[in-house]
């Protein structure tokens, strides 16, 4: 599914690295959590996975079902099934959300040559998992996230992976700001999005929300390089014993 | 007034008062304006009032108007469904167009001596040159208590020059309308324009909405004098989406307590455009409150917007707020505002403000991010920064036909 190899990645436009030699291999139907202590470059890996702009890759590849996707830009990677829920979903004022959700939808199936869904296919599909995910339609006649509680925003992002059905999904500290009730919904939603054809790389810093979505791998990422790689047991050693232990072997 | 002889005049004056004399018919008043025209011409640069839209310059570097007159306004749809149409100086078929509007032609247009505008001269430009250029008006008077349920839509006839109106409406007490003041595209090279006056009685609630579409090289003047009474509420939606030169003034004052004044307005700009709003709000007596919010996306072009808040003396508990926001989306393109408070009451709450700024780059990645394609993602971004200043409204009609108008125009300039 997911293949960094040795990957470098600055802040555009300056001599700041953030990642220095990444490699990571995720298979297919594997849930793969990333952990690390804060400044390590979690986000960063996930914006750079999704696209953003704002970072430049200086070295090495991210291969995507075996292709580079370094050349698309975000919205071809999303097309193509690359999903970024984020961990402070934006704001966007004047935006409907129903008319983003349909519109995102529309573009994706379009890219993929598919036809677009009729006003009550989509109406349809979206009262469905609004209900698994417990989140009033009134919720969603607002703009685009405004208004929402934490709690409301992450939801959102987990509707519109519902929605979108993507291919990889890289969930970057959705636990974050998360009471204890909302956070089983949202594993819920992710749990019930599994499959063998779809990959997860769950960023977190806490151990807590890997009690609900339970990781194949875990991965503990420094200074931008993987430093070790283990099986859930290691995500609950971190737990205990906090990173320190891991990076002093490691260096 | 300073004595300048004739032979100091710009192209841009020359033409202009060679296309007044062209329309001249012998009136008396249009004599008198035309002759002030050709002894003080148009201000220049030094008139504060119009420092960033220097008309002697600007009108000059436009072609002369051609023989078409355009397409004669009867052939428009109505901007709203179901309206009414005035054509501005003409005798309707009845005095009666709809149950409680009385529509009459007058003679005289606005007095270009009152000052409606501090920082001009000491006659008023637009109603100067509304007058010379032989403009033709209507009375229209809204009876006491009546709710006018089909919009009015006030057009100018064509003529050589491109059209030219002015108004008096006088809202009755408690009366309710809706009004749009087409200005649509004639011919190239035309100038256009027109003077409003909006007399707003006790209780009464208009909504009057500016569609201007002008062509790419017209130039368009147009002036708005609103007075409230007693808990009159004013609400006006001003739409630049055309015109090669642009000039829309506003002047409001409260004259009643309880007023209320609403403006909104989106100025859309693209290469060769020059759109100036100039507004001022006077708050007159206590108790009164104005809020107005324009939104500028700029594709090129350059914009102004020259807003004033005024608060008298003694006019306390003024609550009146400015804003002015506009998205760049080139760097050929500028946007010049001036808010402005004048205040000589102590209780009052007055603000304003004017923001300039690109598309938010964290909202374009993340709709890009949901397989939004780049240029699909932005014209929601445009959209949406427009959108929430036409949602205000609250009027249906007048939202779909605005949202309209804006994604036509958004479409055809991207």
């Amino acid at each position: 599914m997911l293949e960094i190899k040795n990957l470098h990645a600055r802040v555009a436009d300056t001599e700041i690295e953030i990642l220095r030699g990444l490699d990571l291999t995720v298979q297919d139907g594997e849930i793969a959590a990333i952990m690390g202590p804060n400044g390590s470059g979690k986000s960063t890996l996930s914006y750079i996975i999704a696209g953003r702009e704002d970072y430049e890759v200086t070295a090495g590849d991210i291969l995507y079902n075996g292709e580079s996707i370094l050349e698309m830009d975000a919205a071809e990677r999303a097309a193509s099934g690359v999903f970024l829920a984020f961990q402070y979903p934006l704001e966007i004022p004047g935006v409907a959300t129903m008319t983003f959700l349909k519109t995102a939808l529309n573009s994706q199936r379009k890219a993929r040559g598919e036809g677009e869904l009729t006003t009550p296919d989509f109406l349809r599909r979206v009262k469905a998992s609004a209900a698994d995910l417990k989140i009033d339609m009134a919720m969603l006649k607002r703009p685009l996230n405004v208004g929402f509680s934490g709690g409301e925003k992450k939801r959102a992002e987990i509707l519109q992976m519902a929605l979108l059905e993507p291919k990889l999904c890289v969930l970057d500290e959705t636990d974050s700001g998360l009471d204890i009730d909302a956070l089983k919904i949202v594993a819920d939603g992710v749990n019930a999005l599994r499959s063998s054809e779809r990959s997860f790389l769950v960023i977190t810093h806490y151990q807590r929300l890997l009690d609900y979505i339970v990781p194949d791998t875990v991965h503990v990422l420094y200074k931008g390089r993987i430093i070790r790689t283990g099986t859930k047991d290691l995500a609950l050693q971190l737990e205990n014993e906090g990173y320190a232990q891991i990076i002093g072997e490691a260096a | 007034m300073s004595v300048t002889t004739p032979a100091s005049r710009t192209a841009a004056e020359t033409g202009l008062i060679g296309r007044a004399e062209a329309t001249h018919a012998g009136g008396e008043r249009q004599r008198e304006a035309i002759e002030l025209l050709r002894a003080e011409g148009l201000p220049s640069r030094r008139v504060e009032a119009w420092h960033y839209t220097d008309l002697r310059a600007l009108l000059g570097r436009r072609p002369e108007a051609g023989s078409d007159a355009g397409t004669p306004a009867t052939y428009l749809t109505p901007f709203l469904p179901n309206s009414v149409i005035v054509d501005l100086g003409s005798a309707p078929a009845g005095n009666d167009p709809a149950a409680g509007v009385e529509v009459l032609p007058i003679e005289d247009s606005l007095d270009w001596r009152e000052r409606v505008n501090h920082l001009d001269r000491a006659f008023d430009t637009l109603r100067v040159v509304n007058a010379a250029l032989g403009a033709r008006g209507s009375a229209i008077s809204i009876a006491d208590g009546a709710t006018v349920e089909q919009p009015i839509e006030l057009r100018a006839q064509p003529d050589a020059s491109g059209g030219q109106g002015f108004s008096s409406v006088t809202l009755g007490e408690r009366s309710r309308a809706v009004i749009v003041e087409r200005q649509p595209a004639s011919s190239a090279g035309a100038l256009s324009s027109a003077v409003h006056q909006l007399d707003l009685g006790s209780g009464s609630d208009v909504l009057w909405i500016v569609v201007q579409e002008k062509g790419a090289v017209e130039t368009h003047l147009g002036q708005l004098n609103v007075t409230l009474r007693d808990d009159a509420k004013f609400r006006l939606f001003v739409l630049n989406a055309g015109g090669a030169i642009i000039r829309q003034e506003v002047h409001a004052q409260t004259v009643g307590e309880g007023a209320d004044i609403q403006i909104r307005g989106v100025n859309l700009l693209q290469a060769g455009q020059h759109i100036d709003v100039t507004t001022t709000l006077n708050h007159n007596v206590a108790h009164t409150t104005s809020t107005e919010i324009f939104r500028n996306v700029v594709l090129g072009g350059s914009g102004v917007f020259q807003g004033m808040i005024r608060v008298a003396k003694g006019a306390q508990k003024t609550d009146a707020r400015l804003a002015c926001n506009t998205l760049l989306l080139s760097d050929e393109g500028d946007f010049s505002a001036k808010p402005e408070l004048e205040i000589f009451a102590d209780d009052v709450q007055c603000g304003h403000g004017a923001t300039a700024g690109e598309i938010n780059a964290d909202h374009l990645f993340y709709l890009m991010s949901r397989g939004i394609p780049e240029p699909l993602a932005r014209a929601l971004l445009v959209k949406a920064f427009v959108g929430e200043v036409v949602e205000e409204l609250e009027y249906e009609p007048a939202i779909e036909a605005l949202e309209a108008r804006i994604d036509a125009w958004l479409a055809a300039a991207h």
